[in-house]
């Protein structure tokens, strides 16, 4: 559960989050939408503690989000966009974040694992996964691995195998191309199990397979109770994924709904033509309480005279 | 954590080109120095004023491109259980170390195959201080730099016109105002001046060693009577450490408080 409350925040003069009040329910996904310039990725990068809000409070499963950095161990981030440093090999990385992320000795996908047994059942591949990982690290490192390994707490390798990463990942992060720089963001944000996962537009720049085979990712870790929140531009993808839209408009909240409400409310078939006809109500109202207004004066002036 | 973040920081940079260059630039040219004759002392001294126009630079123009470049990289980190003191202590160790280790390795190599005696050994250590002093400390400026202004360009700017006024403008300043007042007792507060620039200090940290007043730019000769002493190198020591600490913490500062 993330709960934000009365949250500003200003960029010099501009006004980008004005007095932001939402509840993000557990276990389900929600779409952050809204055009660009809203406040979309100012607003998840003050829940990940990047952006220091103006004033009000955000809490994060309870914990207060105030400049301590442990809370982010329940959180999985993918950003617009990946850089990472540009030297390092696929597989550095991945081992860097491991080590940074108290998983030392634990950063290497099982090289045995060919993509054509990565069968797309979760627990079985964990399994498999654990016992190897397991075998290729006891000569160093293997003190605690073992715990961790049986636990279904141990590192979710499963995007690596289904993205097929193992031919990448000799290479350096200079000379990946931006779908593979996204691929290898995401086997991060999904690696450690996270609790909350936050997607910042993911699917920009991944080709329609890996595309498929990440949403259903998505779809498997919410079944699983993770908490995903994700922005994204393309209104199919948020209409097959999210339950719950929140719709930023100039820094406001505009509207939090579900997305059947959405689409019951304004009678149309898809998310793209419902929030278009939600919007122009919602302008149209406007419209309507200017008329009013005129009318009144008009009334009001006809009465004096 | 500064340990890990550390770790595969310097991995990156000690694999790109450019730090490969930087310390080949050092090692070729006192290798050329060697090669037209000079003994140890004399190469030390020669080599001296390069370094301390070419470290400044580098350091500054490296060290706010770095940051700029690492920018998405700083901002993923952030978003893992790290604290932002100790992710900026091993950005800012993971570009310094490798800077000083490259100008120290390229500068003293030639030194050992040359096989200098003791006199040469102290003059290139000195040297060596120095210039990994100048490295760190305008690294650390470049950091602020980069982490003060968002647009590159501004900073970027910035950092090339600071690094020109420590190099060239700042002494011109100086000899201006003594020539302006030269009717006056100018010795103390010429000495004030000096302290501000630090690679002013770099410069006469290296000549009262040597005493090589030939080499003393106007700055260097008002201070032979007063840095000459045992006090006036505490001074100028002092000076150099506040140069190393005020920047640096400055950086870390706005690291602290910054929005990415």
């Amino acid at each position: 559960m993330i709960t934000i409350n009365k949250l500003d925040k200003h960029y010099g003069s501009q006004h980008a989050l004005k007095s932001i009040d939402i509840r993000i329910a557990p276990g389900r996904i929600t779409a952050v939408l809204g055009p660009n310039g809203a406040g979309k990725t100012t607003l998840i990068k003050c829940i990940l503690g990047l952006v220091k809000p103006d004033s009000g409070q955000i809490s994060v499963d309870g914990i207060r989000v105030n400049g301590e950095s442990d809370y982010r161990r329940m959180i999985g981030y993918m950003p617009q966009l990946a850089r990472y440093p540009e030297n390092l090999t696929v597989s550095e990385i991945v081992e860097m974040i491991c080590d940074v992320r108290g998983w030392s000795g634990s950063g290497k996908p099982d090289a045995t694992t060919s993509s054509s047994d990565s069968n797309y059942s979760h627990k079985a591949h964990d399994t498999h996964n654990a016992h190897d990982a397991h075998d290729v690290n006891k000569t160093h490192n293997g003190h605690d691995l073992q715990n961790r390994h049986n636990t279904p707490t141990g590192l979710d390798w499963d995007l690596w195998h289904r993205f097929n990463l193992d031919s990448e990942k000799n290479k350096t992060f200079r000379t990946l191309s931006g779908g593979n720089r996204q691929k290898v963001s995401a086997v991060l944000a999904f690696l450690f199990r996270p609790k909350i996962l936050f997607l910042d537009e993911p699917t920009a720049g991944l080709d329609p397979v890996s595309s498929s085979i990440f949403k259903d990712k998505i779809l498997e870790e919410r079944d699983r109770g993770t908490t995903v929140i994700l922005t994204s531009h393309i209104m199919s993808e948020v209409q097959d994924l999210s339950e719950t839209v929140v719709y930023l408009l100039e820094g406001r909240l505009h509207f939090e709904r579900g997305v059947e409400e959405i689409l019951a409310e304004t009678g149309q078939k898809t998310l793209e033509r419902a929030i278009a006809k939600k919007l122009d109500v919602s302008s149209g109202d406007n419209d309507e309480i200017n008329e009013a207004i005129v009318f009144t004066e008009k009334i009001m002036t006809g009465g004096v005279l | 954590m500064i340990a890990k973040i550390l770790k595969y920081q310097l991995r990156d940079v000690m694999r790109s080109k450019w730090i490969i260059a930087y310390a080949l630039l050092f090692l070729i040219f006192t290798d050329v120095l060697f090669r037209f004759g000079g003994d140890g002392v004399r190469v030390v001294t020669s080599l001296m004023n390069v370094v301390l126009i070419v470290i400044p630079l580098a350091s500054m123009i490296l060290g706010a491109f770095y940051l700029y470049n690492t920018r998405e990289y700083i901002e993923l980190l952030l978003c893992h259980p790290v604290k932002r003191h100790q992710l900026f202590w091993g950005m800012f160790l993971g570009l310094a170390l490798p800077m000083v280790l490259a100008f120290g390795g390229g500068v003293m190599i030639p030194f050992v195959y040359n096989g200098v005696g003791p006199e040469a050994w102290s003059a290139v250590l000195l040297l060596v201080f120095t210039g990994s002093a100048l490295s760190v400390i305008f690294v650390g400026i470049a950091y602020y730099l980069a982490l003060r202004f968002d647009d590159r360009i501004k900073g970027l700017g910035l950092a090339l016109v600071i690094c020109l006024f420590f190099t060239v403008i700042y002494d011109g300043l100086i000899l201006f105002v003594i020539y302006l007042l030269s009717s006056y007792p100018l010795e103390k507060p010429v000495i004030a001046f000096s302290l501000v620039n630090p690679i002013d200090m770099g410069r006469i940290l290296m000549l009262m060693q040597f005493d090589i007043s030939a080499l003393m730019g106007l700055t260097g000769a008002v201070f032979r009577d007063f840095f000459g002493t045992k006090m006036g190198m505490m001074i100028a020591l002092v000076s150099l450490l506040l140069w190393l600490a005020i920047p640096v913490s400055a950086g870390l500062r706005q690291f602290l408080l910054k929005d990415f």
